[in-house]
């Protein structure tokens, strides 16, 4: 599984990598859940805490996740400003033309940023420990049941998995015809936006004319090997719960009794 | 018994096409190696397509082992023709090896197990066992087909057709097809129909047919064939680079027979040479 070039995912062995990508879906799922769940700062130390927890298991460099979080920094400062400026609270700080701060905004806008970071850092764990291809047959596997009412599960994994295998094809397509409308003289450095958005034009042609016609021939290949849709299939790669599982199943459980807990009960010194 | 055989069929296109095919007649003997040859436009990847239904006849009967192609026998013909095509990348549909060589035992509904050692099977057949796991789109472009003729090897098939699976390939590339084909029809007894214009990749065959718009125009022994060089030239077709050579040394006034064998032309080579120093 260590060889997929694209994508986010980091290509180590370890105890999150290896667990079942159905379960790290859920867990995802759940976290997020847990982080708007949790109405203080305790409730969200517990969040913390597990995502720390599963940092310390994958193997993922650190330096890589914090990277992680730096795309979505404007948008946390922002909000968070906007919050600070305008939360209507009682305990006044400061009050200037239109703005009030506020402690409850303070705390609100702190809690905020808290649970963006937090949302995008295990979003992200998900991707840097799980292959393109594993999420995939985990997604397929978790919408199984909708078989039931006739949503067509197997046809979407399918789709999703033929388009990650030519991404990498269509990348150097796209190369390719650069180069050779470079060859023929096509600009694509200088000139303004408008400029360049048009430079993609002529290198978008050729890239749809020649996807539709790799379909077409995939299309043959997948008749020629007997390909009928998701009927009377079977499935040789089977997804299977381990031990290692089990652990992470129990985390994410304690995770949520946590927050409930704190939640209900509401001790909240903050 | 005829593994395939081809009566009276027409077919065309479109109403206004150019190209037709019109009273085909052509059989493939179970076991036989058979190499169709052609200019491009000749008709012989629609032979391929024919074959398996991919296309449909618009007159005439086309049967496999005595089934007649068409209806519902088609999935069942499907699972005894297979079919390589030219370009690998577009005939890989998952982005693991063994992934990929699965899908068409996957279709088929095999259970686990069998899936299992059929993929052992066929990756052992084309040589590629260790890189089961590897990603496709790393590999090279022969390792490439050698995964996409694993990928029907695991429906075992028993006839193989090779729509010019070897067209976008190096000349090593081409060698590592050419190899794993003949090792298929000797030792797994595969009926192989291998269409292509390269006339060096036709020598192996048993018998040679060669195509031009839409009709066979010549049929027999690859070395026959050759001899005709002539009527080859007709059908824009040449020899292979040793006939060819041996044509350029006569013409030179070197005195060789007209062969296609390397190493009875070196032969004779060494002999003139040798005569002419003493």
């Amino acid at each position: 599984m260590k060889d997929v070039a694209f994508g986010q995912y980091y290509p180590v062995e370890s105890f999150v990598h290896r667990l079942d990508p159905r379960l790290k879906l859920v867990f995802l799922i759940a976290y997020i859940v847990a982080i708007f769940l949790a109405d203080s700062f305790c409730g969200l130390a517990v969040c913390a805490g597990a995502l720390i927890l599963i940092i310390a298991f994958a193997r993922v460099p650190l330096r890589k996740i914090l990277r992680s979080v730096r795309g979505i920094l404007f948008l946390v400062v922002f909000t968070a400003v906007l919050n600070v400026l305008f939360y209507t609270g009682d305990t006044v700080w400061a009050d200037w033309w239109i703005f009030t701060i506020t402690k409850e905004g303070v705390i609100f806008s702190a809690r905020l940023i808290l649970r963006l970071i937090l949302l995008v850092m295990c979003s992200c764990m998900l991707t840097y420990t799980t292959t393109p291809v594993a999420l995939t047959d985990g997604i397929e596997s978790l919408l199984t049941p909708l078989k039931w009412i006739r949503f067509p599960v197997h046809e979407l994994a399918l789709i999703m998995s033929i388009a990650l295998r030519f991404i990498p094809i269509l990348m150097d397509e796209t190369e390719r015809i650069k180069n050779a409308q470079k060859a023929r003289g096509a600009d694509f450095e200088s000139g303004g936006l408008v400029k360049k958005v048009r430079a993609i034009i002529p290198i978008l042609i050729p890239l749809l004319l020649s996807a539709f016609r790799r379909a077409d021939e995939l299309g043959d290949a997948m008749d020629a090997r007997c390909y009928t849709g998701g009927k009377h299939r079977t499935k040789y790669k089977k997804l299977r719960f381990s031990w290692r599982d089990l652990i992470a199943f129990f985390l994410i459980a304690a995770v949520m009794t946590g927050v409930v807990l704190l939640r209900v009960y509401g001790w909240a010194p903050l | 018994m005829q593994a395939l055989e081809f009566k009276d069929v027409f077919f065309c296109y479109s109403e206004d096409a150019a190209f037709k095919i019109e009273h085909l007649n052509f059989s493939v003997e179970e076991g036989e190696f058979v190499a169709v040859l052609g200019h491009n436009g000749s008709g012989k990847s629609t032979l391929a397509r024919l074959s398996n239904g991919l296309l449909e006849a618009d007159a005439g009967e086309i049967s496999v082992f005595g089934t007649l192609l068409g209806g519902k026998k088609l999935y069942e013909i499907r699972k005894q023709v297979g079919v390589v095509f030219q370009n690998p990348d577009n005939q890989t549909v998952a982005s693991m090896v063994e992934d990929d060589v699965a899908f068409g035992a996957e279709n088929v509904g095999l259970p686990r197990k069998e899936i299992g050692e059929r993929i052992d099977f066929a990756l052992k057949a084309v040589g590629m066992e260790e890189y089961r796991n590897a990603t496709v789109s790393r590999l090279s472009g022969g390792q490439k087909q050698r995964v996409a003729i694993a990928g029907v090897l695991a429906l075992k098939p028993k006839i193989m057709i090779l729509d010019e699976s070897t067209a976008m390939l190096d000349p090593r590339g081409r060698k590592e097809i050419i190899d794993v084909v003949q090792r298929l029809n000797r030792e797994e007894k595969i009926t192989v129909l291998l269409i292509t214009h390269f006339p060096e990749e036709a020598l192996l065959a048993d018998r040679a047919v060669v195509m031009s718009q839409g009709k066979i125009v010549m049929e027999g022994k690859p070395s026959e064939i050759f001899e005709r060089h002539e009527e080859l030239l007709t059908y824009q077709l040449d020899l292979p680079r040793i006939g060819k050579i041996c044509k350029k040394l006569q013409a030179g006034g070197m005195n060789v027979s007209d062969t296609l064998d390397e190493e009875r032309l070196t032969e004779e080579i060494a002999q003139c040479v040798l005569r002419q120093s003493i």
